[in-house]
């Protein structure tokens, strides 16, 4: 099977309403990130807390905003897609405040939408050692003959079902099936424990100066890489090549960003990861091109950079689509089933590797033209690069060696 | 050629025995395998759930005990020489930053005695600086290796001892050490795995579980203004004003002495016990040999005064000493069981030198972890089967190449993990997802090369080797220029960008060696077989 045989498709000659579409892609992004005072940055790189909540039941969303309201906690809620769970943000940098608020939140939530605890101990709250504490005395009491590492295997069971089964357990008689719950064992479990309908299941708190230096560095450190990646490539092509590349890549990462800042998405610590992923990933796709052209060039000393380049495209044409095809297979595969987690590496990840495939095309190969016909007008200053052949064919014989020699000078030169 | 095959062959099984070898082991059972699997790879907090904890030593605290202790010995130095002085007292500085800026002031030394006073001075205190200020007066600042090398031996000592709560407290898993990143050298990384429920683990790791008996001079207060009025505003020299733990919102004041008797790095044993008669629980301590000396000739000295218990800088009680009391005591008013056996813990695992801001927190909770895995898992499965289905469609048989190389590099990618020992984090997954992309590439690259050769009208051996050469080229390009960019990310990234950058460097490795050298030995392995081929199932 193949797809595309023998194209010969004109790339370049359509590239202007391509180059005013990253124009404006590229516009569009950084003016929604001037209008909205840069990225939308999550508690990774400007401080605060998330505190992701496990509902048996979620209340309506206005219900738990209402509620925190009411106690004047300022605190922002999100539900998560497809589980029983709200994300709250706080907003607050001061190390005691964030505390404090924080307490306060999962109390006031805890006193709104749980259950009372009426003297018993909640099994969702807590890790195995502390249920084991609980429960050693009242199983002793009920004359059930367990020895201490018996009730902690117990405890471990009990916690271990909770963790399959999202962070709740939602009633005790569930717990039939863990081992070691004998009928016997299920009665004092129902005497000492009680299963609240909510839990805390997640808590990201930063700092504000861990925040900012992490900030700081993750730009730093891509910057660096980007500067690396740049005197690699134009030591092994030329320097314009580096240049090219590198502003493909940088193309595409800000048209990411300005993407992040439209749809309103918040960057964190993973989601730069995946920045890091479609920088390596757009820079693969450059290269591949690159490397055709850097061939082609060879092999046809008398042909225009131009043709060359729309050459070299549609020789790499099968391969690119058939990359692209299956890797955004796989990130949309992620984006669409990979969970909230994941979503916005996977989101990032999806339009990094279109805009990466595209920028090879559009941005780093009209570059190579654009800098290939500069040189041109600066070695001919009187002669437009589109203008006639400048030599002047004396006699027949002569005519099909002159634009050869006039040719030469517009090819790139290679190592 | 055929002898070359099988020497190669050799080697890649050797690779791939070593490979399985180090992700399972030789397991005897399917629960040896689970079990093997599980301690050579190592998932990180993010993916397995636990708790991360960044916290910040206060290391001007120990500058402030350090230079408290220094004006002590200088107070008993100085009397012993016979050199009077009006003052001496230390600034405050109460930042991180500041903390070096300590100055302990010395005023008026008289001026015939100012010889006598340098040279002791200079004998004694040999990690300070005098600098005169006027004729009587002198300021001490510490010596900047001095200096340097109290931060170091604070924060040793503070890492000892917060691991010692934390064995204390069974979290055997834990670990804790620096952040590792520049100009925060007074930060450490502790994390926890499986603790889904930081806050107890918080509250005893934050406890600095200073215990002092001091002096009492004066009080109780009901207010500290009271107590500032009973001494004309002003606190008289060497003394400090401690609140008492607050019981049943009753706050009261004591005027101590500011150096203690006897302090809370001098205990042997610390245990929670419970008062045979009250039924209340209580947590006593043993002192160690010199703290015992000291504190039996203090309470013989003073029998009828009183001493106040000081613990993290609140008066626990204040008794009466009625007799002679040598090596043990009992803090009471805890009230239950878990207080008494916190405070235990804390007085055994030994005072942290300095206090802690925590600057970061992060947990996720066990079954947010295993949720996000089984999700993340899924949809990567899903998204790689559709990768090798295609291939398979789309290449046929050299499909099958291809699909060996993918899953030999994963193969590769994990064994490396777990022989380096490193975590895979969610950041690290990211950089597994950039290799299998890059890895499709490289085999596509090579096989689209081949067809070319093919079109152009080549033989099949020939079409092969040069679809691999030629494509060789590029994929050392392609490869090189990321391992260089992981470089700089590694060097100058932060954690998560670091984990990235290794888990990808591997990958890449892995792959030049699985798409290009093995794919192609199976390539010449099945056209070695075939005395003339003709087509190639591509």
């Amino acid at each position: 099977m193949e797809l595309f045989r023998n194209t010969n498709y004109d790339f370049l000659g359509k590239k202007w309403p391509f180059i005013i579409l990253s124009l404006l892609l590229t516009a569009a992004g950084l003016t929604s990130l001037a209008l909205k005072g840069g990225p939308r940055y999550g508690i990774d790189f400007k401080g605060g807390a998330l505190i992701r909540v496990a509902f048996a039941q979620r209340p309506p969303v206005d219900k738990v905003r209402a509620v925190l309201d009411a106690k004047g906690l300022n605190a922002d809620v999100q539900e998560v897609q497809g589980k029983q769970e709200d994300i709250i943000g706080i907003d607050l940098r001061e190390d005691r405040a964030l505390q404090a608020a924080r307490q306060n939140i999962v109390g006031t939530l805890t006193a709104s939408f749980g259950q009372p605890a009426n003297g018993k101990y909640n099994v969702n709250a807590g890790g195995a050692d502390v249920l084991a504490n609980q429960l050693r005395v009242p199983l002793q009491n009920a004359g059930i003959a367990m020895n201490d590492q018996q009730v902690n295997d117990l405890a471990a069971n009990i916690i271990g079902y909770r963790t399959q089964h999202s962070g709740l357990i939602h009633n005790l008689d569930d717990l039939r099936s863990v081992p070691g719950v004998t009928p016997q064992v299920l009665n004092v479990l129902k005497q000492q424990l009680y299963p609240d309908t909510l839990a805390v299941v997640g808590v990201d708190q930063v700092g504000p100066r861990i925040g900012a230096e992490l900030q700081h560095k993750a730009i730093l450190a891509v910057l660096y890489a980007l500067g690396g990646m740049l005197v690699y490539i134009a030591f092994r092509f030329e320097w314009i090549y580096g240049a090219a590349a590198v502003v493909a890549v940088f193309h595409d990462t800000i048209i990411t960003i300005g993407l992040f800042s439209l749809f309103n998405k918040e960057i964190s610590l993973t989601v730069v990861a995946a920045l890091l992923t479609l920088v390596g990933y757009s820079m693969n796709d450059t290269i591949v091109t690159f490397d055709r052209i850097r061939e082609n060039l060879k092999l046809l000393r008398r042909e225009k950079l131009e043709p060359i380049i729309n050459l070299s495209v549609n020789q790499t044409l099968s391969r690119t689509v058939l990359t692209s095809g299956l890797t955004l297979l796989t990130a949309l595969a992620l984006f669409l089933f990979g969970g909230q987690v994941l979503n916005g590496f996977a989101f990032a990840l999806v339009c990094g590797i279109i805009v990466g495939t595209y920028s090879s095309v559009y941005v780093a190969a009209p570059i190579l033209v654009f800098f290939n016909n500069f040189m041109e007008s600066q070695k001919h200053p009187s002669v437009a690069p589109s203008a006639p052949k400048p030599v002047v064919p004396k006699g027949p014989a002569a005519q099909p060696k002159a634009p050869k020699q006039n040719v030469r000078g517009g090819t790139a030169k290679v190592k | 050629m055929k002898r070359n095959i099988k020497i190669k062959a050799v080697l890649i099984v050797a690779v791939i025995l070593v490979c399985i070898y180090g992700i399972i082991g030789v397991p005897k059972s399917k629960a040896e395998l689970i079990a093997n699997w599980k301690h050579n790879i190592h998932l990180g907090l993010d993916l397995s759930g636990g708790t991360q904890l960044v916290m910040q030593v206060q290391l001007q605290d120990a500058f402030k005990t350090n230079a408290d202790r220094t004006i002590d010995r200088i107070k008993d130095e100085l009397q012993k020489d016979g050199i009077q002085f009006a003052t001496i007292d230390r600034n405050d500085p109460n930042s991180l930053e500041t903390a070096d800026k300590i100055e302990i002031d010395i005023k008026g030394v008289p001026v015939e005695k100012s010889s006598a006073f340098r040279s002791t001075m200079s004998d004694q205190y040999p990690e300070w600086i005098l600098t005169p200020l006027n004729s009587t007066d002198y300021k001490l600042t510490m010596k900047p290796t001095e200096a340097l090398k109290l931060k170091q031996d604070t924060m040793s000592q503070f890492t000892a001892t917060i691991e010692r709560k934390i064995n204390a407290l069974g979290l055997t898993e834990s670990s804790v050490q620096p952040t590792g990143r520049s100009d925060a050298e007074a930060e450490l990384l502790v994390q926890l795995p499986g603790v889904d429920d930081p806050g107890h683990v918080k509250q005893i790791l934050q406890t600095q579980a200073v215990l002092e008996w001091d002096e009492v001079k004066d009080g109780p207060y009901n207010s500290r203004d009271e107590a500032l009025a009973k001494h004309g505003g002003i606190l008289p020299l060497g003394t400090k004003l401690v609140p008492t733990a607050t019981r049943g919102g009753q706050q009261g004041w004591y005027l101590v002495s500011r150096s203690a008797i006897v302090t809370g790095t001098d205990i042997r044993d610390s245990r929670a016990s419970q008062d045979p008669t009250t039924g209340r629980w209580e947590t006593g301590f043993v002192l160690d040999q010199q703290a015992a000396k000291r504190f039996e000739n203090y309470t013989a000295n003073n029998i009828g005064n009183r001493a106040a218990i000081v613990v993290d800088g609140q008066v626990i009680s204040a008794p009466t000493i009625q007799s002679r009391i040598s090596d043990s005591g009992r803090i009471t008013g805890a009230t239950n069981q878990e207080e008494a056996s916190d405070l235990a813990l804390n007085l055994r695992a030994g005072s942290l030198p300095a206090g802690v801001v925590y600057e970061e927190e992060r947990t996720v909770g066990p079954s947010l972890g295993a949720d996000s895995i089984r999700e993340g898992f899924r949809a990567g499965i899903a998204g790689l089967l559709a990768v090798i289905v295609w291939m398979l469609v789309y290449y046929r048989r050299s499909g099958i190449n291809a699909t060996l190389a993918l899953v030999l590099n994963a193969v590769i990618l994990v064994a490396a993990l777990s022989y380096f020992d490193a975590t895979l984090t969610l950041p690290g997954i990211a950089g597994v997802i950039l290799t299998i992309g890059m890895a499709v590439d490289s085999n596509v690259l090579i096989f689209e090369r081949i067809r070319e050769e093919l079109r152009a009208g080549k033989a099949v051996v020939a079409a092969v080797d040069a679809g691999f050469s030629k494509a060789f080229g590029t994929i050392i390009d392609t490869h090189v220029t990321t391992v260089v960019s992981c470089l700089f990310l590694f060097i100058f990234g932060t954690g998560p960008v670091k984990g990235f950058a290794v888990t990808l460097v591997i990958g890449l490795v892995a792959n030049v060696f699985t798409a290009v050298f093995v794919s192609k030995t199976i390539f010449d392995w099945e056209l070695s077989g075939k005395r003339q081929v003709t087509a190639l199932s591509i």
